[in-house]
């Protein structure tokens, strides 16, 4: 090839790169720390003795080989979806908000009390109020930490990690006290189940749960790039100056944005809770906000990329029993590939380094912000 | 013998969709100050990073005492004698001077770091070329002028030949661009080697050697400065003629615009900024405050606008009381503000530069309709701004991080000056821009004026106050020294009061 002519198939190919290339250059990162997870998952798997393929194959299979295996996953993606939104919604506000765990819980535990306290309603009033209940226990405690921060200055990692104690000790409590089921052998702590009408269904053998939380991954999406609102909450997570400049009440929009978060979050309570524990009981929901911010950051902190990244570690939750059973592999090693995805992720360099990606200069993610700001 | 240390031949660099460098050639001889002047996105900026190896060039070759070379990288360059001083500066700030300059490349005693010897050598080359610099200041206590004199020791440490200045002055007080000149006359007397960016020609022809102009990415021309005036190197860098004197009716101040009574602010150390300042600015009238930067300027405008509290005193905006308005109120009673940093306050970098363009309207209609943006009527507007005002871009879609130089304070002009208002607060409106571009905005702020707005201008350029002012408010130490008539004074009084002489 000549130079000329190399010189105008450059210029071409820079050009049709277009909306793929657009695309490759969002989830290359992601999508390369997958496979890396895998990868030294399966080196793991090999060096202890498994064959890795053999339990890749068997969770994939158990995930999803049948509509059984699409319902658990889907059923384990749901909470994982909406805690993974709360992250997301906080991080475009340049909040990093750890606290979701303790608002699922807040969530989960107060859609259980209006699924069993009241009843006699019919489920197409009960299902939504149940929901509304959480929602608004999770945004009352996610309100907090944004209260906190734009009175006192004090910096929401540090409050939400300490509000998840309360939040643990408060559902405890309540579990094992006030809400407790009352029942002949009296040892379990946890709520009375909840009323039929307030039970999510399945839809053709899929939870209903999990077409709630993709509306709401839409909704979030609208809300940050359609309305005003997502503007200025987007505008306050870039540029604080520029948002006081701009007219933008900055300490309302913490504010608001931890409210929101808090719903989200609390959503992923009450759908856990109404879908699939059906009552609230201690160490049912364990994990499922923290892995907000694994589902948040491989999803590129987008509300939609959240879909996906929920579905693979859903998928990976769902499948790891049936690994342990086939190819007699701990499913431990499925939160030792979750915790790497979430390693190399948050560390992109190395990945970018390896697939040789040069950094772009989009709305990208900072996961280190100043303190106290 | 004229002595060629740096040649470039037929340098060609594009990006997707603009041709940055379009075969660009230029010699560099030894001891002469060679100045490549354009306007903002004329593609210098590229060309050096190109010769300072941040950038591989398309097509072309570089030679060095007339060998031809691949700058691989900074450090590459470095080692093959050119060293960069760039528009921001890469200090850090808590360190003292000495630290800095050996940044990077310090010497060791096992594993204690060795200062002392740095610190002859050091101060041999700041004895050689007048440098005087105190090496144990730290550097964030320094004025912004000295710490680019330790961005240039840094560079003669690394024993440099050829140095490169990336708009220097752009940063600077004109004092400190006496000072600076002094230095680069020093150092090319003692036989180095200065590429001098610039889009200034007062400078050019005060400072340089051999002039080469740049426009759109292509040589255009090039001059010695004793043949070449402003007026044909600006008709050669904007390629039209371009009328440097600006032709301005006589003011006709009517009614009450912004009125200031007994104002204080201070910062939030306490310590009193603005001092007592009271003023008022009729409509129809440009009111210029001049002064050096850091007198209580920016403290003033900054309360003015509602980003900073007031201490005390009142703010009356179309006899409204506007005292600690909120940004958002001040802009609704119809004022306009074009903020002092460009980079930080005016605008979010991340998002595009039609986002910025409606960053303090977004909510209004047609931009937002019951709370939902419209996309399409925001890039309407946008496009049709970045026509208007030429800023540089390949597409209003592109983010505000991408643009060059100028073309920052071109959008913020552009989004500044598109909506009815009755008060405008320029602070620096033309700080890096080029004369072209300086023109333009010279020219709206005049329409302005005439349409029958209230125009407060803040500018540490002499000329600017000059050129523009009807009236000139100087400030000195948070206190106003002097309010004159700008047709009863001359620009040497001005420089007086600035430094707080009063007759």
């Amino acid at each position: 090839m000549t130079k000329e002519n190399k010189k105008k198939d450059d210029q071409i190919k820079e050009r049709s790169f277009g909306i793929v290339g657009v695309i490759w250059k969002k989830i290359s990162v992601p999508l390369t720390s997958i496979f890396l997870a895998l990868f030294i998952g399966g080196l793991i798997m090999a060096i202890s003795g498994s064959d890795p393929f053999e339990a890749y194959g068997a969770l994939f299979q158990s995930a999803f080989g049948d509509i059984n295996g699409w319902g658990r996953t889907l059923e384990k993606a749901t909470p994982l979806i909406f805690s993974g939104l709360a992250v997301t919604f906080a991080f475009k506000a340049g909040l990093f908000n750890i606290g979701t765990q303790g608002q699922l819980l807040m969530g989960a535990i107060t859609s259980a009390y209006l699924g069993f306290a009241i009843t006699g309603l019919p489920a197409i009033i009960h299902i939504p109020l149940a929901l509304l209940g959480g929602a608004l226990a999770g945004a009352l405690f996610g309100s907090i930490p944004g209260l906190l921060k734009t009175r006192t200055g004090a910096h929401e990692v540090i409050t939400t990690i300490m509000l998840n104690y309360v939040a643990i000790n408060i559902t405890d409590y309540l579990s094992n006290g006030p809400l407790k089921e009352v029942s002949s052998s009296d040892v379990v702590a946890r709520t009375p189940p909840i009323e039929a009408s307030a039970e999510i269904p399945q839809v053709a053998g899929l939870p209903l749960g999990f077409f709630i939380a993709i509306i709401f991954a839409v909704f979030v999406w609208w809300i940050l790039e359609k309305t005003t609102l997502g503007f200025e909450i987007r505008t306050a997570g870039l540029s604080g100056t520029a948002a006081k400049y701009a007219g933008i009440k900055v300490t309302a929009i913490i504010v608001i944005t931890m409210v929101i978060s808090g719903a989200l979050a609390g959503l992923g309570g009450a759908v856990e809770t109404q879908g699939i524990v059906g009552r609230y009981q201690p160490g049912f929901n364990t994990g499922l906000g923290f892995d907000g911010i694994t589902v948040a950051l491989l999803g590129k902190v987008h509300p939609i990329g959240n879909i996906f990244s929920a579905l693979l570690i859903g998928s990976m939750k769902a499948g790891g029993a049936k690994m342990q059973f086939v190819a007699d592999v701990t499913p431990e090693i499925t939160n030792v590939v979750q915790a790497l995805m979430l390693f190399f992720v948050a560390a992109d360099r190395v990945v970018r380094w390896i697939i040789r990606q040069r950094e772009t200069d989009d709305e990208g993610l900072t996961l280190t912000t100043g303190w106290g700001n | 013998m004229v002595n060629t240390v740096l040649e470039v031949q037929n340098i060609t660099k594009r990006f997707p969709g603009v041709i940055a460098n379009d075969s660009i050639s230029f010699k560099l001889n030894k001891g002469e100050i060679h100045a490549l002047l354009g306007e903002n996105g004329a593609g210098k900026s590229t060309l050096m990073n190109v010769i300072y190896g941040l950038y591989k060039p398309d097509e072309g070759q570089i030679f060095i005492n007339e060998e031809a070379v691949e700058v691989q990288n900074p450090h590459d360059a470095i080692a093959r004698g050119i060293g960069m001083v760039h528009q921001h500066f890469m200090l850090v700030p808590v360190f003292t001077v000495l630290e800095n300059i050996v940044l990077g490349s310090e010497t060791t005693n096992g594993p204690s770091l060795n200062l002392r010897s740095p610190r002859k050598d050091i101060q041999k080359i700041i004895d050689q070329f007048n440098l005087d610099i105190d090496l144990d200041t730290i550097t964030e206590d320094l004025p912004v002028g000295i710490q680019q004199r330790v961005e240039i020791i840094k560079a003669l440490y690394r024993q440099v030949d050829i140095l490169v200045l990336d708009e220097p002055t752009a940063v600077l007080t004109p004092q400190e661009v006496d000072d600076l000149f002094k230095i680069m006359r020093s150092l090319v007397d003692q036989g180095k080697s200065i590429i001098f960016i610039t889009h200034k020609l007062k400078e050019v022809i005060e400072i340089a050697d051999q002039i080469t102009v740049i426009r759109r990415g292509k040589v255009v021309g090039s001059a010695k400065p004793d043949e070449a005036d402003q007026q044909s190197l600006a008709t050669m860098m904007v390629g039209r003629d371009v009328d440097m004197h600006l032709h301005k009716k006589k003011a006709e101040p009517k009614e009450m615009i912004l009125e200031v009574n007994n104002l204080v602010v201070k910062d939030a150390n306490g310590n009193v900024e603005v001092d007592d300042v009271s003023f008022e600015i009729k409509a129809g009238e440009i009111v210029g405050i001049a002064g050096v930067q850091g007198n209580g300027q920016t403290e003033l405008v900054n309360a003015l606008v509602g980003m900073i509290p007031t201490e005390s005193g009142t703010v009356k905006i179309n006899g409204l009381p506007a005292t600690n308005a909120s940004p958002r109120k001040v802009t609704e009673m119809g004022s306009a503000h074009i903020p002092e940093d460009r980079l930080k306050d005016g605008r979010v970098l991340p998002f595009t530069i039609a986002d910025n363009m409606v960053l303090n309207t977004y909510y209004l209609e047609p931009f937002a309709k019951s709370g939902i943006r419209q996309q399409e009527e925001i890039k309407e507007f946008a496009v049709d701004l970045v026509e208007k005002f030429d800023v540089r871009t390949p597409s209003a879609e592109n983010t505000a991080s991408s643009l060059s130089g100028g073309n920052h304070q071109k959008e913020i002009d552009a989004r500044e000056f598109s909506r009815p208002i009755n008060l405008l607060i320029a602070a620096q409106p033309t700080r890096g821009l080029d004369v072209g571009s300086i023109e333009y905005i010279h020219h709206r702020i005049i329409e302005k004026r005439d349409e029958g707005c209230a125009v407060m201008v803040v500018s540490t350029e002499l000329d600017e106050i000059m050129e523009l002012s009807d009236r000139i408010i100087v400030m000195f130490n948070g206190k106003i020294i002097d309010t004159v008539n700008a047709d009863e004074i001359t620009k040497e009084q001005v420089g007086l009061l600035m430094a707080g002489v009063t007759a």
